[in-house]
Order: structure tokens, then C-alpha cells, then sequence
């Protein structure tokens, strides 16, 4: 029975039997619809990818102020083209770890602090020269350059010294850093030639996708790089294109018209009309962005904790979840980190809503009168929502919260990381280092919780430096604890990324690093007939 | 023909020229007085002392105010806006395309907008207080009441997603041939054309009406004219400047307003284009496009004024 299931369902991949003929027949077998149609897709992926044809998508986060210079990327639109036209050394694995690019391998000196990447040979750039490490070099030296504004300057900084060796690039860093590979993996490192030196938004770099159209804030498009070094693998489409709609409903409206092929952001309340479309589907992934109410350590009343202790008790993350998100997500555990972290320790208990634990430790606080919570729409999608959500559960421990809803322009510059009690976002980090590195080291410039603790800050740079793993994962571990315990940050929950694929589009492959499968959506994917 | 009604015209596009001069020294002193130091805003995050002196060189700030918006508006009548803060891109060849994309959206809504909503208006009055006027009135208040993107999420519902007839992302660019372009631009200039219509339209109507209680109608009812031929023979033309007015007032709107239909249909037009360079504090940009805005709503006042003027027998033929 199995084989003859095989069989038929090769038939279909390979595009001599329909899609409805051979659901008939499994039902002949006995077979049940859902199992009939995962069976299907598997010999789908199995037949491996269509070449040819267009794929596009409609996404979000797009302005006509954006560049090619991938040193200015910041928004969803920039990131995913320049997956299309670019590469890195590195990129994050969709089970983690990282999947090697051009750099080749990379191994390192016994204290963490000297990195020596073995540049791969042979691999094209759009304009016809091949990279060497003296590119990477160039690279990796403008973007470590205050100069050029990069945006991963800051993941840079703790390096010393680039220089090329032979066919290698050799980094030495000021202190150990075990996590170096992944530091590589930042978007906007894409090798350029000569490092981007001459003309930074010139747009050739190595990736599968040659750029053809440049309309910032409005389409961007791409046509299959002949030359590209791993064709099997990525660049099935013969030409990509991005079209930035901002608007959610026209977003959706594209998909079901057949406009687009992929969108990004579908929002979370209309998840479940989307489902019951012909050929969409939902791609969900969950990450490590999540959505903090930040408090500040060293700002009353919040220096107190057993304040920080009631307001987080005051917190019902399951009906958050549930309200806010309708699922989609995961709840927190008022640490910046989840499971979809490296070396993260699984045996945290849950903190759970308890109005009478929160209301005690509240009494004990000593304070009285209301707190003024901050928000806004742009903090995070329902934050106003969940502000007024965290007011009602507050009100059930005796808590007086004030709601105080901002403008959305400026909450950045005059709010989030200014006012002591506000909500905001975090995309997340590759790993569990560069989180806290980034937002609870006593000097960052992010530390939005004002979380200023020497010993915390020691152990962050103990965990760095250890290249022994079980080491790391326990001072990992009791970071965490403290975190969750005496933190400014009160997490209801994870989100996952939301995407949505149209009709007949194969390939796609959940990773939990970013939205639209890391970026690679448009590289992986393929349209079957 | 003869020299009042010239001289009147060339006043009125003399003080509409004083007119732009002072709305460009008022947008130049708003954008002058906004909190907060350009080369600060430049720099941002990252801004050295050294770099900052560098930049404000660079730019030209340590120069007194009124040198530079002398520099400023020297430049303009040139040609040359500038470049942009964000992405260092010339402005005038960025707002080129946008405007021409602007520009022929507006004038397709306006094709169909304007004879549509004055030939109801003409239906309405024949037909005045019946059944067809109410109608029409009803209707044409209807669409106007909808939020624009309501209208425009209708749109997309039955035209891109149930009958998938049009498409519902109208992206264009200087390559899309014409007939394409057209196509694209159907359902925002439908959208449009019934958010416009009911105040043209309502206009014309009161306007006619008002004069169908003249003396001379009533003449023009005695000898026996067909109903339809008194209002466009004889109400319609004397009815004219306050029905020109509004419907330069709509076409203003039309092209400087239409940022929330842009936004859904995805066409790539100047209102975007502001709204993306105010959120970055991009001054140079938001200055040329809100100069080229009161340029517009300047110009299409001049044009209604002489318009009036021209339709004016008094004026026209003195005595």
C-alpha cells in the first residue's frame, strides 16, 4: 500500500497525475485526507525545486528613503533584498548554529580571542570578479568605521584587528568572545567588492539575484545571477520581486488576487479567516522577538523590588497570549531569552498570574497612588491593547496603573529607553550573549531597564570568554534566574513571525532568526505548476 | 476683450507670485524654528564634536538664516532642491517621478470626477426635489460620507479579490506603457472620483438653482424652451465661477491629499513621499514638497479667480 502511495504521489510531484485524483485514490486506500496531503508535500520537496518563473512578494517595512547600502539597512524590505543580491560569511542555520557562506570554515585559538576564517574560493561577484579575503577585509573594516554608520557597528566593536592571510581572513578580538561566528551572521555584512569602499549602494555582492530594479519605498527586483556558486540550492525563481505595501488589508488583498506570492506580517486577528483561503498558507516561526513592559532599575519606584516582583506577579501572560496574539507566540518568563536560544537551560519554572502574592509583595513595597504606564501603537501591534489588558490584571492585585497613550511618532527618540515604565520591542539576537549584551550590561547604550549590576555585568563576560559549553549554559542559566527575579522586564510573551504564502509556492523552510524564513524566502522557495 | 479684464488677470497671478514668496519664506522659518540641530539629526547616535562642526561647515549652518534662504530659494528657481538627508538623493529627480505619477493619477480621477459630477449636478436640477434628485443626492452624499479607505477596501473586495478584474497593487514606473498605467491606476481613481463627487456635484446644483429664480428663466420657460435646454443654455454658464471654484478646490485635493489612497493601492505618489521623509526629519525634502503643494493649490486659486473673472459678462464686455 506504501508503495503504490509513493509511487502516486511522485506521479503528482512530478506533475503527470492531479493534486484531486490522487487524494481520491489514497481515500481508495484508506487513507485520510491529512496524512494523503502531507504525504504529498514531502514528495514535493523530495522531487526537489521548479526552476523559472517570477516570485514575488508584498512586504511591509519599506520607505523611499531606504538605500542599497546595506550598512543603512534597518527595516524588512532592505533586509530581505539584500538576502537576494547579497551574501555574508555566515548565515543562521534554521535549527541553529551557522551555515557557512563565504567564509568556508572558521576555527579559533584556544583563549576565543584570534578567529581565523577560511575565505571559499571560486565564488562570483555580479560584476565578474571573484572574492578574496582582501574584500572581506575591506568589508568588514567599513562597517567597524563610526564613519559609516553601519548598523552593525555595535556587534563590531569588540574587534582589534582584521587582516588577510593567505586565502584566510584572521580576526583578533579585545576580549574572548566564544560567540564570534555568530557575530559574522549580522545582515548588514554583506561582502562587497573592495568592501563597498568605492560606491557602498552599488548593489553587487554574491548573492543568487542580480539587482535590476531600485525603487526604494516602492519595488525592488532581481533576475537569476548565472554565475552563482550553490544554484542547487538557492535561486530557483528566474526573477524575484519585492513590492513594499504597508497597508495589512491590501497586503492580504494582493495575496488572494494572485499579486504576490508571499506577504510578510499577516496580523494575528485575521490568522484565522486566512487559513480557510484556497492555497494560502501560514507560515508561522516562532523567534526570540518579544514584546518587554520595561522598568527602570534605578527610577522609583521601580528601585524596589518588591514592587517589580507585584507588577510582574500582576501579570496574566495566558490571557495575554491569548487576547493579544491569539496564540501566536509563546509566553515569557521576564528574561530577555526563550528556548530558541543556544545553550538555553529548559528547567526554568513558569511565572504565573497570582493576584494575592502580587498584592503582598506590593504591601510590602510600601508604595501607594497610581503608576503611569506608558504606550503606543507602534511599540508593538495591540500594545495599547495590552496596556489597558495589564491595567485590568493589576486592578485585580490592588495595583493602580495609569495608562498614558503616546504619539507614535517620537516614541523612540522622547519614550522607550527615557520614561521609566513603557512598552516596546526586541527582535531578538542570535544568541544569548548578544541580547545581553546589547540591553543589560551596566555600560549599553539600549539598557532599557536601567539594569546597572556589576556582578551581572562579570558573568556576562565569564559566559563570553568560556569555550566550554556545559560551563556556559549553567552561567547562562543562573543569569537567567537572576533576570527573572530582581529584572526590569516583564515579559508576557514571544511573538512568532506570521507569514503567508499564495497558491503553488514549494520550499519554505522555518527558521526562527528573523521573519520570512530568515530572509530566504524569496531564495528558497519555488512555484509549482 | 479689452485692458480691465487683463489687468485684473495679471494682478491676480502678481499676487499670487507675492503669494508663493511668502508661503516659501514661511515654510523655510517652520522648518528653521523646529527643535533640535540638523547635523545633530544627521549624525545622531553617533555625533562627535569634530564631526558635527565638520558637517554644519558642510551644510552650510554657521551662514545667517537669511543667507541661506536666499541660497535656498536661489537654488529652487534653478531647479535644484537639493539633496536629500536620508538617502542622498537628488530631490529633484526623486519628486520628478512621484509627481508625474501624482499628476496623472489626479488628472484620471479628475476626467471622469468633473464632467460626471457636473452633469449630475444638471440632471439633479431638472429633476429638482423628485425622485432622481434624491437619488442622485443621496448616492453622491453617500460615497463622499465613507471614510476614503473604506472605499478603497470595497473596491479591492469586489474588483482585485472576487472578480480579480483589476489589479488591486497599483505600482507604476516610468516604464509601465500607457495602457497598463491606465489599468492600474482604475480602481484609485475610482475611489477618488467618489470621494470628490458629492461636493462638486451639490455645488452645481445650489449654484444652477440659484439662478433658475431669476427673472430671464422664467422668460426663457414662457417661450417655450425644453427644460433641459433653459439650464444649460441659460442657468448653466451664469452659474459657472462658484461651480469653477469648487472643482478647483477638489482637483487641489486631488493631488496634494491623497496620501491614505496611495497607502493602500500601493502607488507611488508624493504623498507617501512626504510622509516617508517627515518621519526621518528630512528637511530639505519636506521644504520642496510643501513648496511644490502651495505652488498647486496657488496656482489652481489663480485659475478659478480668472476663470470667474472671464465667465463675468460684466467684466467681459464694459460698458
Amino acid at each position: 500500500m506504501s508503495n503504490e502511495l509513493d509511487y502516486l504521489s511522485r506521479r503528482v510531484a512530478a506533475g503527470k497525475l492531479s493534486r484531486r485524483d490522487f487524494l481520491g485514490r489514497a481515500a481508495a486506500l484508506g487513507i485520510t485526507a491529512t496524512f494523503a496531503n502531507s504525504l504529498l508535500s514531502s514528495a514535493v520537496r523530495a522531487a526537489g525545486p521548479v526552476k523559472g518563473g517570477t516570485l514575488k512578494a508584498g512586504l511591509q517595512g519599506g520607505e523611499s528613503t531606504n538605500s542599497l547600502d546595506p550598512a543603512t539597512f534597518l527595516s524588512q524590505v532592505p533586509f530581505a533584498f539584500g538576502k537576494c543580491w547579497g551574501e555574508t560569511l555566515v548565515e543562521l542555520a534554521p535549527g541553529g548554529g551557522v551555515e557557512y557562506l563565504i567564509a568556508e570554515e572558521i576555527g579559533s585559538s584556544k583563549d576565543a580571542k584570534t578567529w581565523t576564517m577560511k575565505i571559499r574560493k571560486g565564488v562570483q561577484f555580479h560584476n565578474g570578479k571573484e572574492v578574496t579575503p582582501d574584500d572581506v577585509v575591506a568589508t568588514l573594516k567599513r562597517h567597524s568605521d563610526e564613519k559609516s554608520k553601519s548598523g552593525a557597528l555595535g556587534v563590531l566593536k569588540s574587534i582589534d584587528t582584521i587582516k588577510a592571510d593567505g586565502g584566510n581572513v584572521v580576526v583578533t578580538l579585545k576580549d574572548p568572545n566564544a560567540d564570534m561566528p555568530y557575530l559574522m551572521a549580522d545582515y548588514h555584512l554583506i561582502i562587497q567588492p573592495n568592501g563597498g569602499m568605492d560606491k557602498p549602494d552599488a548593489g553587487i555582492g554574491t548573492g543568487p539575484y542580480k539587482v535590476t530594479v531600485n525603487q526604494p519605498g516602492v519595488k525592488h527586483g532581481g533576475e537569476r545571477f548565472a554565475n552563482y556558486w550553490q544554484a542547487d540550492k538557492y535561486g530557483h525563481a528566474d526573477q524575484v520581486e519585492i513590492v513594499v505595501v504597508n497597508d495589512p488589508t491590501a497586503r492580504m488583498a494582493a495575496l488572494q488576487g494572485g499579486q504576490v506570492n508571499m506577504i510578510n506580517r499577516v496580523e494575528p486577528k485575521i490568522v484565522d479567516l486566512v487559513k480557510r483561503l484556497p492555497g494560502v498558507k501560514i507560515r508561522a516561526a516562532s523567534g526570540r522577538g518579544f514584546y518587554p513592559f520595561n522598568m527602570f532599575c534605578d527610577t522609583a519606584p521601580f528601585d524596589n523590588n518588591d514592587l517589580r516582583m507585584a507588577l510582574k506577579l500582576a501579570m496574566d501572560r495566558e490571557e495575554m497570549l491569548t487576547k493579544i496574539l491569539r496564540g501566536y507566540g509563546e509566553v515569557g518568563n521576564d528574561m530577555p531569552v526563550n528556548k530558541a536560544y543556544p545553550l538555553f537551560a529548559g528547567d526554568f519554572e513558569q511565572r504565573k498570574f497570582d493576584p494575592e502574592k502580587a498584592s503582598a509583595h506590593y504591601k510590602k513595597s510600601g508604595h501607594s497612588g497610581s503608576i503611569l504606564l506608558r504606550t503606543s501603537d507602534v511599540a508593538f501591534p495591540g500594545a495599547v491593547d495590552a496596556a489597558q489588558l495589564y491595567q485590568q490584571s493589576c486592578a485585580k492585585a490592588g495595583i493602580k496603573i495609569e495608562i498614558k497613550r503616546e504619539p507614535g511618532d517620537g516614541y523612540w527618540t522622547e519614550v522607550w529607553n527615557k520614561q521609566p515604565f513603557s512598552l516596546s520591542y526586541w527582535g531578538g539576537r542570535p544568541t544569548q550573549d548578544q541580547m545581553y549584551s546589547t540591553a543589560y550590561l551596566s555600560t549599553a547604550d539600549w539598557n532599557d531597564t536601567r539594569w546597572k549590576r556589576p556582578d551581572f555585568d562579570k558573568m556576562v563576560l565569564a559566559a563570553r570568554g568560556e569555550l566550554d559549553e556545559a560551563k556556559r549554559k549553567k552561567i547562562y542559566r543562573d543569569m537567567g534566574e537572576i533576570m527573572r527575579d530582581e529584572g526590569g522586564l516583564i515579559v508576557p510573551f514571544f511573538n512568532q513571525f506570521v507569514d503567508a504564502t499564495g497558491k503553488g509556492v514549494e520550499g519554505w523552510v522555518d527558521n526562527p532568526a528573523q521573519e520570512l524564513s530568515n530572509g530566504h524566502a524569496l531564495i528558497e522557495c519555488w512555484l509549482q505548476a | 476683450m479689452s485692458s480691465p479684464i487683463l489687468r485684473l488677470v495679471a494682478q491676480r497671478i502678481l499676487l499670487g507670485l507675492v503669494l508663493l514668496l511668502a508661503v516659501s519664506v514661511l515654510i523655510f522659518a517652520g522648518t528653521q524654528i523646529l527643535p533640535g540641530d540638523v547635523a545633530q539629526a544627521i549624525l545622531g547616535q553617533s555625533a562627535t564634536p569634530e564631526a558635527l562642526t565638520n558637517l554644519r561647515e558642510q551644510l552650510g549652518l554657521n551662514d545667517p538664516a537669511w543667507l541661506r534662504y536666499v541660497h535656498w530659494l536661489w537654488g529652487i528657481l534653478h531647479g535644484d532642491f537639493g539633496t536629500a538627508q536620508s538617502s542622498g538623493l537628488d530631490i529633484a529627480s526623486s519628486i520628478g517621478t512621484r509627481l508625474k505619477n501624482t499628476l496623472f493619477l489626479a488628472a484620471c480621477a479628475a476626467v471622469v470626477a468633473v464632467p460626471l459630477a457636473v452633469i449630475l449636478g444638471l440632471i439633479a436640477v431638472r429633476y429638482r426635489n423628485g425622485f432622481v434628485d434624491k437619488l442622485i443626492s443621496g448616492l453622491a452624499l453617500a460615497s463622499t460620507s465613507f471614510p476614503e479607505f473604506f472605499i478603497g477596501y470595497v473596491l479591492i473586495f469586489l474588483f482585485a479579490v472576487h472578480w480579480q478584474i483589476f489589479p488591486s497593487i497599483s505600482t507604476v514606473d516610468d516604464s509601465t506603457p500607457f495602457l497598463e498605467r491606465l489599468q492600474a491606476v482604475v480602481l484609485p481613481a475610482t475611489a477618488l472620483t467618489l470621494v470628490v463627487l458629492a461636493h462638486m456635484m451639490r455645488m452645481t446644483r445650489a449654484a444652477i438653482l440659484n439662478v433658475m429664480q431669476s427673472a430671464y428663466i422664467e422668460t426663457a420657460e414662457l417661450k417655450g424652451l425644453k427644460p433641459f435646454d433653459i439650464i444649460r443654455k441659460h442657468a448653466f454658464p451664469n452659474a459657472i465661477a462658484p461651480v469653477v471654484n469648487v472643482v478647483m478646490l477638489n482637483l487641489a485635493y486631488l493631488i496634494v491629499g491623497v496620501v491614505v489612497v496611495e497607502v493602500i493601492f500601493v502607488y507611488p505618489g508624493m504623498g507617501q513621499y512626504l510622509v516617508d521623509h517627515v518621519a526621518k526629519r528630512d528637511v530639505p525634502v519636506v521644504q520642496a514638497v510643501g513648496l511644490i503643494f502651495a505652488a498647486v493649490y496657488i496656482t489652481l486659486n489663480i485659475v478659478a479667480d480668472i476663470a470667474a473673472i472671464v465667465a463675468n459678462p460684466r467684466l467681459r464686455h464694459p460698458k
